[in-house]
């Protein structure tokens, strides 16, 4: 093939175009595409929070509790019924995750009792660590009824009532920590509620 | 304490080829000698902390401020892509010795999957904290060198076995790389 | 040139990750269940696709020296589109395929073929071939997912079909290796006979 020797102003300017072009496209996909991703996730939320709680009809109210000493803030999804706190779906993580972080949601009742819990986003290990979801394992049942405000929940091995996932210790123990991150943040809120 | 268990972490337990499938075609391509498996991981270690550190920066200071994340895919891989490039160059002038050494992994390098996944890990995990993704992105590459020497190591010898005719070549060497991940799953308990 | 045969080169005597052994990070990583495979098979099509059409028509245009930088531009494009799309309307499958599809940007076959194929072929030769390589791809990594899924939970997209636990190690890393490294000894196998 014989092409030209191409000068340098003319390589510029062909990259400089091709990237312009990218950049335009990509902007008007992105406009597309935003409102559905941003419902989609919207969606799982709500879905999440009406899994946790589901005794209660209306709307929460969202509260971000920063816990001191965290990296990100937590959000809280506040229920009121009559205008009573009825309880709360927090929005948790974790970093001591085996792949990244994780996040769930943990329904409390209103003295702090753990209602149910749902995995948001996780990219545990299949068949071993993804375990954490109660679809595919007893484990997290083993939290419902548990009041972390007031005995911290932890693994058997460290001094808690928890049975550890079988080979997935990590995943178990980052699972305890998302919750009792949740449950500080629920604390701090009723705590606020009493004053 | 807590970098200690991360570094650990990133390079056995967690190891990028092993458990997370990032970077399998330099684990398959260049693992048929061990001195080429060193250079390739040691070209690996230097381009994966240079390419975390700009990413991170990139991440940080042009996309998250001016709510640009959707165009993060296609920034990063220009600025690894550009980056390896300069490499190239500066190490031809500044340091003929280690570009001989280096010199012809480094293309190979921008298409290793290994260094955008990296660069696209780390603001998933630390977010904006540089120094910590600078910190896990070399522990990650060390990772991989290990992964890849064994595996070389192991080659090597399995060179001069007698191994049914089907087998020979890729299928063995995939199935050698499953019993490796098998031994590396024995150190989930370190962490 | 026989245009079935660009069609069919992909799916069998040259299937990318059976044969060439490319793309190998997303064969081994996504193929825990087949509805993942196909899903990540059907993204890496459409990227195929698309870069090798919009290259082959550009192929005149784009000086020679930067040639490379401007086919990983169009691909990372192409990759970005897919993924806001799948985001905004697949939510289930960007969680589980997670950081593999911005990944499909480095994976060699689609830059292989820009600039082995569709830099130096006419533009329906390029769309043939990004096709047929495309199916043959997800024909691969479905087939891994298959065994992988059927072997380690006993299922098939999802479906229970043999009332077992399965054998755990199947959908964990090393089994990703083994059931790869077997299912290209039999490829081998069949071609020769």
């Amino acid at each position: 093939m014989g092409k030209k020797e191409s000068s340098l102003l003319q390589l510029i300017l062909s990259l400089t175009i091709i990237t312009c072009i990218a950049a335009i496209a990509l902007s008007i996909v992105y406009l597309i595409t935003k409102e559905p991703i941003e419902n989609s996730q919207q969606k799982k939320k709500n879905d999440a929070i009406a899994q946790v709680l589901p005794d209660f009809k209306g709307e929460t109210k969202e509260q971000k509790i920063l816990i001191e000493g965290d990296k990100d803030s937590v959000a809280v999804y506040v229920a009121y019924q009559d205008n009573i706190l009825y309880g709360a779906a927090v929005e948790t993580y974790t970093d001591l995750a085996f792949s990244g972080r994780f996040s769930i949601m943990v329904g409390f009742d209103n003295e702090g009792n753990i209602i149910e819990t749902q995995v948001l986003q996780a990219n545990e290990t299949p068949g071993l660590g993804d375990k954490i979801d109660k679809e595919k394992d007893d484990f997290p049942n083993q939290f419902i009824g548990k009041n972390p405000t007031q005995l911290a929940v932890k693994l058997k091995k460290d001094g808690g009532e928890i049975d550890a996932i079988t080979a997935a210790t990590i995943s178990s123990h980052a699972f305890c920590d998302a919750v009792q991150r949740a449950s500080n943040a629920f604390l701090i809120i009723k705590q606020n509620q009493d004053e | 304490m807590e970098y200690i268990l991360m570094i650990i972490g990133a390079i056995l337990v967690n190891n990028i080829i092993l458990a997370q499938f990032l970077g399998i075609c330099p684990f398959l391509g260049v693992s048929n000698k061990i001195s080429t498996a060193v250079g390739m991981g040691a070209a690996v270690v230097f381009v994966m902390t240079l390419a975390t550190l700009a990413t991170s920066i990139v991440n940080t200071y042009i996309l998250m401020p001016f709510n640009l994340l959707f165009l993060q895919t296609i920034a990063f891989i220009l600025v690894i892509a550009s980056l390896v490039q300069m490499v190239e160059i500066i190490l031809k002038k500044i340091s003929p010795p280690l570009y001989q050494a280096l010199g012809i992994f480094l293309p190979l390098i921008t298409t290793n999957c290994a260094v955008l996944g990296v660069a696209i890990l780390v603001t998933q995990k630390f977010s904006t904290n540089i120094f910590d993704s600078v910190i896990y992105a070399i522990s990650v590459a060390i990772g991989f060198t290990l992964a890849i020497t064994i595996f070389a190591g192991l080659r090597e010898q399995m060179d001069l076995v007698n191994i049914p005719k089907g087998m020979k070549g890729v299928p063995i060497a995939l199935i050698t790389a499953g019993i490796l991940a098998l031994a590396f799953m024995g150190f989930a308990g370190l962490v | 040139m026989n245009k079935i045969k660009l069609l069919t080169n992909g799916l069998i005597k040259e299937n990318p990750v059976l044969v060439l052994v490319l793309g190998t990070c997303p064969a081994l990583a996504v193929t825990t269940s087949v509805f993942n495979a196909l899903g990540m098979g059907l993204a890496t099509t459409f990227v195929l696709l698309m870069s090798n059409m919009l290259i082959s028509m550009l192929k005149n245009v784009i000086p020679d020296k930067v040639r490379i930088p401007s086919f990983i531009l169009v691909i990372a494009t192409f990759v970005s589109i897919v993924d806001l799309v799948i985001q905004g309307f697949i939510p289930a499958l960007s969680a589980s395929l997670g950081i593999f599809i911005p990944l499909i940007v480095v994976n060699c076959i689609v830059l292989g073929r820009a600039e082995a194929f569709a830099s130096k072929n006419s533009v329906f030769d390029s769309i043939l071939d990004g096709i047929g390589m495309g199916i043959g791809f997800t024909f691969a990594i479905s087939i891994i997912a298959f065994f992988r899924e059927l072997l380690g939970s006993g299922a098939i997209f999802s479906h229970k079909i043999i009332p077992f636990d399965g054998i755990l190690v199947f959908v964990l890393a090393p089994g990703a290796f083994i059931v790869y490294g077997f299912t290209i000894a039999a490829v081998k196998w069949l071609q020769k006979s």
